[in-house]
């Protein structure tokens, strides 16, 4: 008896576990992503495939040395670095050079993880802030679209949300849907994005209600606008289908870290990112405006969390 | 069909299957008993007995001076041997009178009061139930004559009978239904007499059909009412059961009896009608022992003081490498260090888990997903509290509410990051007391 009471090994209780892992919510999000990153793949050439080996390859290794050098012990393996990495890409233009590709792989990990703390601390969207600072850092290639293989093909080879605004063409929502159209990389197939999304739902790692709010919010306020003057603003269909939308609701804007943890919290996180992008896509400067939209909520999680606490058990005045 | 429930929990596996269609069975008395002089809340008792002295079975052999405390009995007859400090449950070394006997022997119980209810005096009963050693069956352990007299300006009307037994792996409650309903009844109408309610409500969880089903047909004419509740953990917690079944939430800080409840578990309900009935006290309780490090899960009706070597051998002894000894269920119960303590009066089962790599891991920092906020039945943010409390910004946590965590577990359940939140927040408590006893 001796030798089991010696191993017999003191914690706290709860004494089991369930089986959710931070790898394996990593790892569902990265192969629910798998169909739209083939269908890409498929679009706009093994360029795209080049582009994601160069992108996941420099977080990873980021990753790996920015760890090293604070001497914290997470490993690789959690995959969070590597999601970045395919998310970052399926938000650029698909003939991004690679070194740009490159480097905005080191600023996702390093400027948009690793300053503050790693995983599970930081603030914004790592994969949205390579994609900003590629933004800022060039403006044209991040604008420098490609006929897609399948689709729809424009002179310019303009984004249907860029035809829009600057053009006035509007392209067939059945098009946007399919993603029969020129685009960011992973952007471009509102179908294959849901699919892959609603097992998450499922599976409970991405909270419903984000996606849920921020599709609500652009239909009514889309919606209102197209009522308003038709001609000018398109009907709210278009703006679900079109653009980053999509893969912001669903891939970028419920990333666990940078969305809130309350369920009213997610509502409005969800709200205020739906009528930014409907403010920047009709009124701002740009054609698109998920990505600063996503941003600049992530800023407001704190204070969401803080807002929304939830109301302690016992601290109300139900009782009889 | 919808069942009384509440907003979060979890599902873990319920693995009552190893044990719950197993009838009690008697457990062999072993020669010697270790019976620690504290096990319950409340002051702790001194030996009323000397080394060498022979004992009846059922004589008091440690008793206090206080209101908040319960005497402990010689669960056998036979003889002194030691009185010394012993490994306590609890994980601390505390009294203990070592009494050496052969089983059954001589008796010294309490004089029979008879089975109606009706017809034996409140006072009279509730000091029964001091005498007698009653204190929560659950594994709270709380004195049972204390709670059964609030202070006068708390009116009680409902008694609850907790049939939930919502921890994974344990089928001691649920057994005691089937088999013993008819004395748990009977009991539930005493305790129900001495507060002096107009309702008694017996909550069972839904995944015990047969006990409800017993109870029901036992109950058909008295006015005690069985209501069903879903499966969830912790669906027995007692904020948890009072809220799902009555939709009354116990005050932050305060008691069931500040929203007019009192909840017993059913095993005290069957100690207390013991106790009255043939004068019984508190000296044996059914005991589940189970879990894949034990090769036959059984329930036992074990003496206090047995050890657990004693009882897991009774099962068929351990298999595979054993990782944890839990006194208790899985979810709340605590891990032993020894095979060698002592069954107490709140011990409903020991679960011996095999080794797994998961007992060894570590943990990541917290992720944010939120799971533990919607898991938490209080309606904490228990992330966020784990963060606080590694920072060791108690006040904060106070502010988020630490005081009101019930423990459950349920946050560090379902955490993908493995984070101990339960731990650390335990931990926050305990310094909060130390800072607020600092200030005084």
């Amino acid at each position: 008896m001796g030798k089991e009471a010696d191993a017999l090994i003191l914690s706290t209780s709860p004494h089991i576990k369930s089986t959710e892992s931070v790898q394996k919510i990593m790892a569902s999000v990265i192969v629910t992503l798998i169909p739209a990153m083939a269908f890409s793949v498929y679009q706009f050439g093994l360029y795209v495939l080049a582009m994601y080996v160069v992108s996941v390859a420099t977080c990873l290794i980021s990753e790996y040395l920015v760890v090293r050098w604070r001497k914290r012990p997470f490993s690789l393996s959690d995959g969070s670095a590597a999601l970045t990495g395919i998310l970052l890409v399926m938000v650029l233009p698909p003939k991004f050079p690679l070194y740009g590709v490159a480097l905005g792989a080191v600023v996702s990990i390093v400027i948009g993880k690793q300053i503050f703390g790693g995983i599970g601390y930081n603030i914004f969207n790592p994969a949205l802030i390579g994609r900003a600072f590629l933004a800022a850092a060039y403006p044209v290639w991040i604008t420098s679209w490609v006929d897609p293989r399948i689709g729809v093909s424009s002179v310019t080879g303009a984004t249907p949300l860029a035809q829009m605004k600057f053009d006035a063409i509007s392209t067939p929502i059945a098009d946007l849907f399919l993603g029969r159209i020129a685009g960011s990389v992973g952007e471009t197939s509102a179908l294959l994005l849901l699919i892959g999304a609603v097992y998450l739902i499922v599976k409970r790692y991405v909270a419903w209600k984000i996606p849920l709010s921020i599709f609500l919010t652009v239909a009514v306020l889309g919606g209102i606008f197209h009522l308003i003057s038709p001609a000018r603003y398109p009907n709210p269909l278009f703006h679900l289908c079109a653009g980053g939308l999509m893969i912001g609701a669903l891939y970028m804007a419920t990333d666990m870290v940078t969305s809130p943890i309350t369920g009213r919290g997610q509502i409005y996180f969800g709200a205020g990112i739906g009528a930014l992008v409907i403010v920047i896509r009709l009124f701002g400067g740009l054609a698109e405006g998920v990505m600063y939209a996503i941003l600049f909520m992530n800023a407001l999680v704190p204070l969401i969390n803080r807002g929304t606490k939830p109301k302690i058990f016992g601290t109300g005045a139900r009782n009889e | 069909m919808r069942f009384f429930s509440f907003k979060g929990g979890v599902h873990p596996p319920e693995m009552k299957e190893l044990a719950e269609d197993k009838p009690v069975q008697k457990a062999e008395i072993p020669s010697t008993l270790t019976v620690p002089l504290v096990q319950h809340i409340g002051a702790p008792c001194t030996a009323t007995v000397e080394a060498g002295q022979t004992v009846k079975e059922g004589q008091v052999i440690g008793a206090a001076q206080a209101f908040v405390t319960a005497p402990v009995h010689a669960p056998i007859a036979g003889k002194v041997k030691k009185i010394e400090p012993t490994l306590h449950p609890l994980g601390m070394k505390a009294m203990s009178v070592i009494i050496e006997g052969e089983g059954e022997g001589q008796k010294e119980y309490l004089p029979p009061l008879g089975d109606d209810p009706l017809r034996i005096d409140v006072k009279t009963m509730l000091e029964r139930v001091q005498q007698a050693g009653i204190v929560g069956m659950g594994g709270a352990t709380f004195p049972a004559h204390v709670k059964f007299s609030p202070p006068k300006e708390k009116r009680i009307t409902t008694f609850i009978i907790n049939g939930c037994e919502c921890e994974p792996y344990l089928t001691a409650d649920y057994r005691i239904m089937l088999e013993r309903g008819e004395d748990v009844l009977l009991g539930t109408k005493m305790i129900a007499k001495i507060l002096g309610v107009e309702r008694t409500i017996i909550g069972v969880e839904e995944n015990k059909p047969e006990a409800v089903e017993n109870l029901r047909r036992l109950a058909a004419n008295s006015r005690g009412e069985v209501q069903v509740l879903a499966t969830k953990y912790p669906q027995g917690a007692e904020k948890v059961l009072i809220k799902a079944l009555l939709d009354r939430e116990v005050p932050s800080g305060g008691l069931p009896m500040d929203v007019g409840v009192v909840v017993s578990n059913v095993g005290t309900a069957l100690a207390v009608c013991e106790a009255v009935r043939d004068g019984k006290p508190l000296i044996e309780r059914v005991v589940t022992v189970t879990g894949n490090g034990v090769k036959t899960s059984n329930n036992f009706l074990a003496r206090i003081g047995t050890s657990l070597q004693n009882l897991v051998d009774q099962a068929g002894g351990t298999v595979g490498i054993v990782g944890k000894l839990i006194m208790g269920g899985p979810m709340m119960g605590l891990a032993q260090s020894s095979f060698e303590v002592p069954v107490i009066k709140g011990t409903s089962g020991i679960v011996v888990l095999q080794q797994e790599v998961f007992m060894h891991e570590g943990y990541m920092p917290c992720i944010k997903c939120s799971f533990c906020v919607q898991a938490c039945p209080v309606r904490l943010i228990p992330s966020r509290l784990s963060i606080l409390a590694e920072a060791q910004d108690w006040k904060q946590a106070e502010m988020y509410g630490a005081n009101d965590c019930i423990e459950c577990g349920c946050c560090t359940y379902v955490c993908p990051a493995k984070r101990p939140i339960v731990q650390l927040i335990k931990t926050t408590k305990s310094m909060l007391r130390k800072l607020k006893a600092r200030e005084k």
